[in-house]
C-alpha cells in the first residue's frame, strides 16, 4: 500500500509533513474554538414562482409570478449570505432558519483552503499533500473542459443540427430552427475519425480532422494576425514627428514620443530581420532595438512579478478573511480575532 | 493517398477563412467551418479526456510507485464528469422552468460549479500565485548588471515595480513639481507609454509576420510534420 503514494518521497519526509499538516491542524481547532470560529458559509433560499404566457406568435414565454398563481412553476435557489447579514438575522429572529449555515459549501471552503495549503507546501519541497492535490487538479481540470467542450459546443453546434428535436426537448428549449442539417455529419466524421486516435488504427485515420484544424487554425490566424496586428500596428506608428496641440502650438513632449516610438519600432524590427547581417548602420540600429527590447521585457517582467503578487495576496484574503476569520476587513463578523484574544484574557484574569 | 486528401483539406480550410473577408458570399462558408473547428476543438478535449483515462489506467493497472495517485486523477476526473455532464444540482432555466436540463451546468449551486468553485479555482490560482517565490528567486539569482542591456532590464522591471505601488510614490514623493516627470509613478508611465509601446509594437509585427508565413508553408503543404513521420 505504501507503494500507492510513494514516489520519489522518501518516508522520513513524508513523516514530516504529516507532523507539520497535524500542527496546522491543531493551531486550526484553537482558532476554531475561540469568538465565533472560523470558515462557516451562509445561504438563503430564494423562491421565484414562474408562469407562462402565450404570445401572439403562439410561443410560450415564462415570466416571474405572484403567489398562488395557478400553474405556476416554483423554483428554488440557495443563494451567498454573509456572516454580517446572518447575525443580523439572528438578533431579529432567533433560531430563525431563513439564513443558514450550508454544509455542502462549508465543505468545500475547508477543502479549498486544504487545497491552498497543499499547493504551498511545495516551497518547502514535493511531499504527499501536494501531490495529492496536483492529481486532483489534472483530473479535474480534464473532466471540466470536457464537459464545457459537451455543453457549450457539441450540443448547440453538433447535436441541435443533427437531432433538433431531442435536443429542444431535453436540454435547450429555447433553440431557434428545428430541422436536421446533413452538413452537421461532416464534422461528425471528422470528430469520430479524430477520436480514433486512442485507437491503434487511429493515426493514420486521425490525419483528415487534425489537417482540417491546422489548415482552418492557419487561414483563420492570418487574417486577424494580418488585419489586427500588422496593418492596425503599423497605422498606429505612423505618428506626426512635429506634434502641434490643440490651440496649435508646438507640442515638445508629444513630439519627442512620437519620434521615440517610431524609432523604437523600426530599430527593434531591424533587429528581427536576420537575412541582413548586423552591421554597420543596420547593426547600429539593431543595438538600439535590443535596447528597446529589454525595457520592455522588464516591464513585461515587472507586472509579471505584480500579477503574481496580486494572486499571493488574494490567497492569503482567503486564509485569513474567508477561512480562519482573522482579519475582517469588511466588518461582517461581531468580533475580530484580536477583540476576541483580548476579552479571552481578561477572562481569564 | 491520404496524405494528399489530408493537404487538400488543410488548403480548402485554410483559404475558404481566407478568402471570406473578401467574398460576402464566402462568409456563410466561413462560418461553417468555424463552427466545424469549434467541434472538432470540442472533440479534442474529448480526445485528451480520453488520453488521460488510457495512460492514468495503465499506471494503475501497473502498480508501479504512486500509483495511487493516478486512482485519484481517475476518481477526479470520473466524479467530474458525471456532476458536469449530468447536471447535478442544476435548477432549471427561468426561460424554461418545465425542462429540468435546461439549466447551465455551472450556475450557482449545482455540483459542477461547487467544484470550479471550491477545488479548481483555488488550486490553479495558488499554483499561480507560488510561482511569485520562484519569479523572485530566479530573478536575485539570474540579474545582475553585467551590461547595458541587463540593466536596462533590471533598472525597468524595479522602476514598474515601484511605480505602481505605494512605496514608488513615497520615493519619490519630493520631488518639485518641475521633476514631476521624474516620480516613479509618472516614470512608470512613460515606460509603458512610450519604450513599452514601441517594443511590444515591433514584437506583434514580428510575431503576425511569422505567422503570416508558417500559414502559408502550412496550406502550400511546403510543413507537412503535422502529417507525422511515416505519412
Amino acid at each position: 500500500m505504501s507503494d500507492a503514494i510513494t514516489d520519489q518521497t522518501a518516508p522520513a519526509q513524508g513523516r514530516w509533513w504529516i507532523g507539520l499538516f497535524l500542527v496546522i491542524a491543531v493551531l486550526v481547532a484553537i482558532r476554531a474554538g475561540m469568538g465565533e470560529g472560523v470558515g462557516r458559509v451562509y445561504v438563503q433560499t430564494e423562491t421565484t414562482r414562474y408562469a407562462s404566457t402565450t404570445n401572439e406568435q403562439g410561443r410560450v414565454a415564462w415570466s416571474a409570478a405572484a403567489d398562488g398563481t395557478a400553474g405556476a412553476v416554483t423554483i428554488e435557489r440557495d443563494l451567498f449570505r454573509t456572516a454580517g447579514q446572518f447575525r443580523a438575522a439572528e438578533s431579529a429572529a432567533p433560531g430563525q432558519q431563513a439564513i443558514r449555515v450550508s454544509w455542502d459549501r462549508t465543505i468545500g471552503l475547508w477543502l479549498a483552503a486544504f487545497f491552498t495549503l497543499a499547493v504551498f507546501s511545495f516551497l518547502a519541497g514535493d511531499n504527499p499533500a501536494y501531490k495529492f492535490t496536483e492529481s486532483i487538479v489534472i483530473g479535474v481540470s480534464a473532466g471540466y473542459w470536457m464537459v464545457v467542450a459537451f455543453w457549450e459546443t457539441l450540443v448547440p453546434k453538433l447535436l441541435a443540427n443533427l437531432a433538433p428535436d431531442m435536443v429542444k426537448a431535453w436540454c435547450m428549449p429555447n433553440l431557434e430552427g428545428g430541422a436536421f442539417n446533413p452538413i452537421a455529419l461532416i464534422p461528425l466524421g471528422l470528430g469520430i475519425m479524430l477520436l480514433s486516435q486512442l485507437t491503434p488504427l487511429g493515426r493514420h485515420v486521425g490525419r483528415w480532422p487534425l489537417a482540417f484544424v491546422i489548415g482552418t487554425f492557419a487561414g483563420l490566424k492570418m487574417v486577424s494576425h494580418v488585419e489586427s496586428d500588422i496593418i492596425e500596428q503599423v497605422r498606429a506608428t505612423m505618428l506626426p514627428m512635429v506634434a502641434f496641440g490643440d490651440d496649435g502650438s508646438f507640442a515638445a513632449w508629444a513630439s519627442i514620443r512620437n519620434v521615440l516610438i517610431i524609432v523604437g519600432v523600426l530599430c527593434t524590427l531591424a533587429y528581427f530581420v536576420f537575412s541582413v547581417e548586423h552591421k554597420g548602420a543596420v547593426g547600429r540600429a539593431a543595438r538600439v532595438g535590443v535596447w528597446f527590447l529589454m525595457i520592455t521585457f522588464g516591464s513585461a517582467f515587472g507586472f509579471t512579478v505584480m500579477g503574481r503578487i496580486a494572486l499571493l495576496a488574494a490567497r492569503f484574503e482567503f486564509l485569513f478573511i474567508d477561512w480562519l476569520w482573522l482579519i475582517d476587513p469588511k466588518g461582517e463578523r461581531g468580533m475580530t480575532v484580536v477583540a476576541t484574544l483580548v476579552s479571552c484574557i481578561v477572562d481569564m484574569t | 493517398m491520404s496524405r494528399s486528401i489530408a493537404l487538400l483539406i488543410c488548403l480548402v480550410g485554410g483559404l475558404t477563412m481566407l478568402v471570406s473577408p473578401f467574398l460576402p458570399m464566402a462568409t456563410g462558408w466561413a462560418n461553417d467551418v468555424t463552427d466545424w473547428f469549434n467541434i472538432l476543438a470540442a472533440m479534442a478535449f474529448v480526445l485528451g479526456g480520453g488520453s488521460l483515462l488510457k495512460v492514468q489506467l495503465m499506471r494503475l493497472s501497473a502498480r508501479g510507485p504512486g500509483w495511487g495517485y493516478s486512482a485519484v486523477t481517475l476518481l477526479a476526473f470520473a466524479v467530474t464528469l458525471w456532476v458536469g455532464l449530468g447536471k447535478v444540482g442544476v435548477v432549471a432555466d427561468p426561460s424554461a422552468p418545465m425542462v429540468p436540463w435546461s439549466g447551465k451546468p455551472d450556475d450557482e449551486g449545482s455540483a459542477f460549479w461547487w467544484i470550479y468553485l471550491y477545488v479548481m479555482t483555488p488550486i490553479t490560482s495558488t499554483l499561480f500565485a507560488v510561482l511569485a517565490f520562484y519569479v523572485a528567486s530566479a530573478a536575485f539569482r539570474a540579474f545582475r548588471a553585467k551590461n547595458l542591456e541587463a540593466t536596462l532590464l533590471l533598472a525597468t522591471a524595479f522602476v514598474i515595480l515601484l511605480g505602481r505601488t505605494f512605496a514608488g510614490v513615497v520615493l519619490t514623493g519630493w520631488l518639485p513639481d518641475w521633476a514631476s516627470g521624474l516620480r516613479l509613478e509618472n516614470l512608470a508611465v512613460t515606460i509603458m507609454d512610450v519604450f513599452n509601446t514601441a517594443g511590444n509594437r515591433a514584437i506583434i509585427i514580428g510575431i503576425a509576420l511569422g505567422v503570416a508565413s508558417t500559414g502559408i508553408r502550412l496550406l502550400l503543404g511546403l510543413d507537412r510534420s503535422y502529417l507525422g513521420g511515416d505519412a
